[in-house]
């Protein structure tokens, strides 16, 4: 199956699950920060590998990546991506410890570690479960596989299923946003790869054909 | 290195050559192998950034040469014979291969970087093009770059120094 030609009807369902899932995340993140989260209306693209990387930086930027598999019916991969600093931010916030710095910061590292992985349990197990509940399809979410590397390195990982089928990857990328008026808060990035398969999956509960 | 000397970039599933002055780069290798070879006295380069072992594994109709080591390895030395190297001198270095993340399950797919440098290492072998240095494995992004001039191999990894091989 190439990814190549999706109906505008089917782009909108995808846009829509994206916009679901990412919006019941920022919720939980915004109970979890006590703070106002935005998001940006999500887009679907189809893209190649090196496209995927620019979408974040281009390949040797360094991301703090939290990758999800998705175990159930329609598999998948999952990626919460953040820059450093806000990576930064959110275990300070959540540890209590100003001073932490994610790259430097050796004897820290297990609680700040410990923190990234409840994060991304809380954010993706809400995107999942909204996802979940939309498509009436059973989704779990594996445990948190937590990278900070160059983002090539990252999400190569989420592209070896996909890439035994096709060249391209199909991306439902949803931007979460801090609230503009401070400088510090959070902004971070949803990468949802459904595998190969899981695409007609999801087309049908949601009764659009895949093939129109 | 002169001033009019380029970097020629390679992204995924994808090679390319150089010839003295330009460099030859390729950023972010997790799992994938970046695979360098040289002719040292025509001071030509080629790399290719691997993806995944083995085409025979391929589930699609027009397979991707340049994606599985097994295939892009043959295209590339081809490339470089016939823009000048001489297949008795060609030389290799490899680096990438790493496992990025710690899974608990072993299935195939999540071993991929070791499967691939093994891929990259057999086909070398076949092919008899000796493996002069590499830098494998480890749970680190690379990025590699490479000058047929000094015939290093120049590997940054995040928070560490670039070094050479």
């Amino acid at each position: 199956m190439e990814f190549n030609n999706l109906s505008s009807a089917q782009k909108d369902v995808l846009r829509e699950i994206g916009n679901i899932g990412a919006g019941n995340a920022a919720t939980s993140l915004s109970m979890l920060l006590n703070k106002r989260i935005e998001m940006k209306v999500p887009s679907v693209s189809i893209v190649n590998y090196d496209e995927l990387m620019e979408l974040i930086g281009g390949p040797e930027e360094t991301i703090v990546g939290l990758m999800f598999r998705i175990r159930g019916e329609a598999p998948g991969t999952v990626y919460l991506l953040l820059k450093v600093e806000e990576a930064e931010y959110l275990v300070r916030k959540l540890t209590g410890d100003p001073e932490f710095s994610l790259l430097n910061n050796e004897q820290n590292n297990e609680m700040a570690i410990s923190a990234l992985h409840e994060i991304g349990n809380i954010v993706t197990g809400s995107y999942l479960t909204a996802l979940s509940d939309f498509t009436n399809i059973n989704m779990q979410p594996s445990i948190p596989y937590l990278g900070i590397d160059m983002a090539g390195a990252i999400l190569t990982v989420g592209l070896v299923e996909l890439s035994q089928v096709t060249d391209f990857a199909i991306i439902i990328d949803t931007e979460i946003n801090r609230n503009n008026e401070s400088n510090e808060g959070i902004k971070g990035n949803f990468f949802l790869l459904p595998d190969p398969d899981s695409l007609t999956k999801i087309f049908t509960a949601l009764g659009i054909n895949y093939d129109e | 290195m002169n001033e009019t000397s380029m970097v020629v970039k390679v992204g995924i599933a994808d090679l390319n050559i150089v010839k003295a002055p330009d460099t030859i780069r390729t950023s972010g290798l997790g799992s994938c192998v970046g695979v360098v070879i040289y002719d040292s006295s025509k001071k030509i380069a080629g790399l290719s950034h691997v993806l995944l072992p083995d085409s025979k594994a391929a589930k699609q109709v027009k397979v991707n040469e340049h994606k599985y080591a097994d295939t892009a390895i043959s295209c590339l030395i081809r490339l470089l014979l016939e823009n000048g190297a001489r297949k008795y001198a060609l030389k290799a270095k490899i680096a990438g291969g790493a496992q990025m993340f710690q899974f608990t399950s072993g299935s195939d797919i999540m071993r991929i970087g070791q499967r691939n440098a093994e891929a990259v290492k057999q086909k070398l072998h076949e092919l008899q093009v000796p493996i002069i240095a590499t830098d494998i494995g480890g749970n680190v992004g690379r990025t590699i770059e490479f000058d047929p001039v000094t015939c290093t191999l120049s590997i940054r990894k995040i928070n560490k120094e670039t070094f050479l091989i």
